[in-house]
C-alpha cells in the first residue's frame, strides 16, 4: 500500500505536482495516467525519495521508503531504462544493485533468465536496444522480489511482443498479490492491463476510480444510422423522445434510444437501414476529454475524428 | 502468444538476514569501480605517466650531472623520481576521484543506485571508502615503483637516494680553472648533506598519501558539481592552474598566500634534502592544508548529495 498525501513539488516557479492525494493498493495493476508533463514521473520520484516534496508525504506500508531495512524487497522501480552505466555488463550492473541489499549472487542469474537476457549478460549495456534495456531495468526491479513494483512508461519504444510481455508480467505480478503501479500517457495502453486508474493533469488529481467506472463514464452512447429515408426515421425517433444530430457523411446520430430500439422502429416504419451502429467515446477520448484542460503543450494538429465502433462484447 | 496471466516464474528469494547497510554497499561500490573499463585505463595512465617520466627524469639528471658535475650539489634524487607522480599523477587520479561520483550522474545510474539504497549517506560513505582505499593502494604502488625506476635510471651518476641506507650529496661546489688553462673547469666539493633512508620513506609514502587526498578533493568537487568535465576541470584548476597563476603574482603577495593552497604540499612532502622553502610550512603542516581542503569539499559534497533532488 502506497499512500500519497497532499504531495506538492515545485521546480523553480513551476508547480509539477499540486496537492496530490491518492492510494495504491496491492493485488492489482494501478494505472497512472496523464498527458506528458502532467507530473507522473515527478510523483514517482517523490515516492522513491529521489526528489524531496515541498509539501506532503509519501508513506509505504506505514513508513518512509528510506527507512525500510531492505528497500529492494519492498519496492522495485524502473523509471528510466537507460539509467545504467553503459560501460558495465548486464550481470555486473545487476550484481552491484543486488549487493546493496545483501541479496544472494545467484539471484542475478535468476532475474536475467526471467527477462531473457542470459545470453548477453556479459555484454556492456551501452549496446543494448531499448527493448533489451527495458528488460534489464525490469530484471533490476525484480531482484529483491519486491512487494511493490513501479514502472514509468514501461512500453515506450517497445515492439508488440515486448509490450505483450510487459503487460502479462504486470498482470502476473499483481495476481501474486503485489502492488503494481504503472504510468502511461496513453489510455490505450491501460485498457487491457489496469484494474484501477489514477488520472492526473497539470499535477492535479482528475480521477481515481476503477477501470469499470472509467469505462462507464466514457460510454455516453449514441447510435449512428444511415438510411435513404432519413426524414421519416428522424420523425419516428423524435416521437419516441430521442435527440438527433446529423453526421458529416450524411449519417444521423441518435441519442436516447438503443440500436435495438431504433432497428425495431425502422422495421415498423418500413425504413431501409444501411448502417446501424452503437457509437461510444473510446477510452482514449474519455481520457482526452478529462485531461483536455490540463494538457501542458497543446499541439496544433486538428482533433481526431470521433468515434470508434464497438460491437457486442468487443474487446479490441 | 495468447498467454494471459502466468506465474512470474522466479525462484523464491530467501528471507532477509538483516538490515541493508554499509557492508553491502561497500561491496556494491567496489563492483561498480572494478566493472568499468575507464577505471583500468585511468589507473594504467597514472602508473605509466608517473613511472615513465620518473625514468626520463632519472636519465635527465644523470646526463646533466655528467655534463655539469657541480649540479650534484644538494641534488634531491628522491624528488626527481617523484615529481612526475605528484605533479601529473595527481591530475590523472583526480579523474578517477571525480568520475567515481560524476559517472553516476552522466549515465543516470544515480537514480537507480538511490532507488535500491535510498539511504544516501550510506552510499556516499561507501563511495568515499572504496575510492580512498583504491587510490591509496594504487598511489603507494605507483610512488614506490616511480622511486625505484627513477633511481635505477640515475644509477652511476653519483647522486642517489635509498630506502635502505643513507646517501650523501655534496653541500657546496667550487669551480677552479684547469691546470694549464685549457679544458673544462675542475670542480671540488666541500661538505656533505645526508639523505637518510627514513626521510626517503617519508617522502615516498607522503607523496602517495598526498596524491590520494587529491583524489578525494576531486571526489568532493564531483559531488558538488555532478558533471564529469566540470569536476575534472575544477580539480585541475585548483591543483595545477591556480599554482601557475599564483606564480604570476607579485612576490610579496604570492609568498604570503601560496601555503594556503592544496597543491603546495606535494612540493614539500617529496623533498629529502636541501633548505626548506621559506614561504611554505614544513611537510606535515603543509599536508594538513591539503587535507583541510579535502575535508571541506568532501563534506560540502556529502551535504549536497543528501539534500538535493537526485
Amino acid at each position: 500500500m502506497i499512500e500519497v498525501r497532499g504531495l506538492t513539488k515545485r521546480y523553480g516557479d513551476k508547480v509539477a505536482v499540486d496537492d496530490l492525494t491518492f492510494g495504491i493498493e496491492p493485488g492489482k495493476v494501478t494505472g497512472f495516467l496523464g498527458p506528458n508533463g502532467a507530473g507522473k514521473t515527478t510523483t514517482m520520484r517523490c515516492i522513491l525519495g529521489l526528489d524531496y516534496p515541498d509539501k506532503g508525504t509519501v508513506v509505504i506500508d506505514g513508513q518512509a521508503f528510506r527507512d525500510f531495512a531492505n528497500p529492494m524487497r519492498e519496492v522495485g522501480a524502473l523509471l528510466e531504462a537507460k539509467a545504467v552505466h553503459g560501460g558495465r555488463s548486464a550481470r555486473n550492473h545487476l550484481l552491484c544493485l543486488a549487493q546493496t541489499n545483501n541479496l544472494p549472487r545467484r539471484r542475478v542469474g535468476e532475474v536475467l533468465e526471467l527477462v531473457g537476457l542470459t545470453e548477453v549478460a556479459a555484454k556492456r549495456s551501452k549496446g543494448f536496444s531499448l527493448g533489451m534495456s527495458q528488460r534489464l531495468g525490469i530484471a533490476a526491479t525484480l531482484l529483491g522480489d519486491p512487494k511493490m513494483v513501479m514502472f514509468d512508461e514501461p512500453v515506450n519504444g517497445l515492439d508488440p511482443e515486448g509490450i505483450l510481455w510487459i503487460r502479462n508480467l504486470m498482470k502476473a505480478l499483481a495476481a501474486e498479490g503485489r502492488t503494481v503501479f504503472v504510468s502511461s500517457h496513453l489510455m490505450s495502453e491501460m485498457e487491457n492491463t489496469a484494474d484501477h486508474l489514477i488520472v492526473i493533469g497539470r499535477g492535479k488529481l482528475i480521477a481515481d476510480c476503477t477501470m469499470k467506472e472509467f469505462v462507464a463514464r466514457a460510454s455516453g452512447a449514441s447510435v449512428r444510422v444511415r438510411t435513404p429515408s432519413a426524414d421519416q426515421l428522424i420523425r419516428a425517433v423524435t416521437v419516441k423522445g430521442a435527440t438527433v444530430g446529423t453526421g458529416d457523411d450524411g449519417s444521423i446520430e441518435v441519442r436516447g434510444l438503443s440500436a435495438e430500439q431504433i432497428g425495431d422502429l425502422a422495421f415498423d416504419e418500413g425504413v431501409r437501414l444501411h448502417e446501424l451502429a452503437t457509437v461510444r467515446a473510446s477510452l482514449e477520448e474519455a481520457f482526452m476529454e478529462l485531461t483536455a484542460d490540463s494538457v501542458e503543450f497543446h499541439a496544433d494538429a486538428p482533433s481526431q475524428p470521433a468515434s470508434t465502433m464497438i460491437g457486442t462484447g468487443s474487446d479490441r | 502468444m495468447t498467454t494471459t496471466t502466468a506465474d512470474v516464474n522466479l525462484p523464491a528469494l530467501p528471507s532477509a538476514a538483516g538490515r541493508a547497510g554499509l557492508r553491502g554497499v561497500l561491496a556494491s561500490e567496489f563492483t561498480k569501480l572494478r566493472s568499468v573499463r575507464s577505471t583500468y585505463w585511468t589507473l594504467a595512465a597514472l602508473i605509466i605517466v608517473s613511472v615513465g617520466i620518473a625514468a626520463i627524469a632519472g636519465f635527465g639528471v644523470a646526463s646533466n650531472i655528467h655534463n655539469n658535475p657541480q649540479n650534484k650539489t644538494g641534488m634531491d634524487a628522491t624528488q626527481a623520481s617523484l615529481i612526475a607522480f605528484f605533479e601529473l599523477g595527481q591530475l590523472i587520479i583526480a579523474v578517477i576521484g571525480a568520475m567515481s561520483i560524476t559517472s553516476e550522474y552522466s549515465t543516470g545510474m544515480i537514480r537507480t543506485s538511490l532507488t535500491v539504497m535510498p539511504r544516501r549517506g550510506t552510499i556516499y560513505l561507501a563511495k568515499l571508502i572504496v575510492l580512498t582505499t583504491v587510490a591509496l593502494v594504487v598511489s603507494l604502488v605507483t610512488s614506490f615503483i616511480s622511486f625505484f625506476v627513477g633511481q635505477a635510471a640515475m644509477s652511476g651518476s653519483g647522486v642517489s637516494a635509498s630506502l635502505f641506507h643513507s646517501t650523501k650529496v655534496p653541500a657546496n661546489a667550487f669551480m677552479h680553472p684547469p691546470a694549464g688553462g685549457n679544458g673544462p673547469p675542475v670542480v671540488t666539493f666541500h661538505g656533505t648533506l645526508t639523505i637518510t633512508s627514513g626521510t626517503v620513506l617519508a617522502a615516498v609514502v607522503g607523496t602517495a598519501v598526498f596524491v590520494t587526498v587529491v583524489a578525494l578533493i576531486a571526489f568532493g568537487l564531483g559531488a558538488i558539481i555532478r558533471h564529469t568535465a566540470g569536476a575534472i576541470t575544477s580539480a585541475i584548476g585548483l591543483m595545477f592552474v591556480l599554482s601557475i597563476i599564483i606564480q604570476l603574482l607579485p612576490d610579496s603577495w604570492r609568498w604570503d598566500i601560496m601555503r594556503f593552497f592544496p597543491d603546495a604540499a606535494g612540493r614539500v612532502l617529496s623533498v629529502t634534502v636541501g633548505p626548506s622553502n621559506p614561504h611554505l610550512w614544513s611537510a606535515w603542516p603543509q599536508f594538513l592544508v591539503t587535507a583541510i581542503w579535502a575535508v571541506v569539499l568532501v563534506g560540502a559534497g556529502g551535504y549536497l548529495f543528501r539534500k538535493r533532488d537526485a
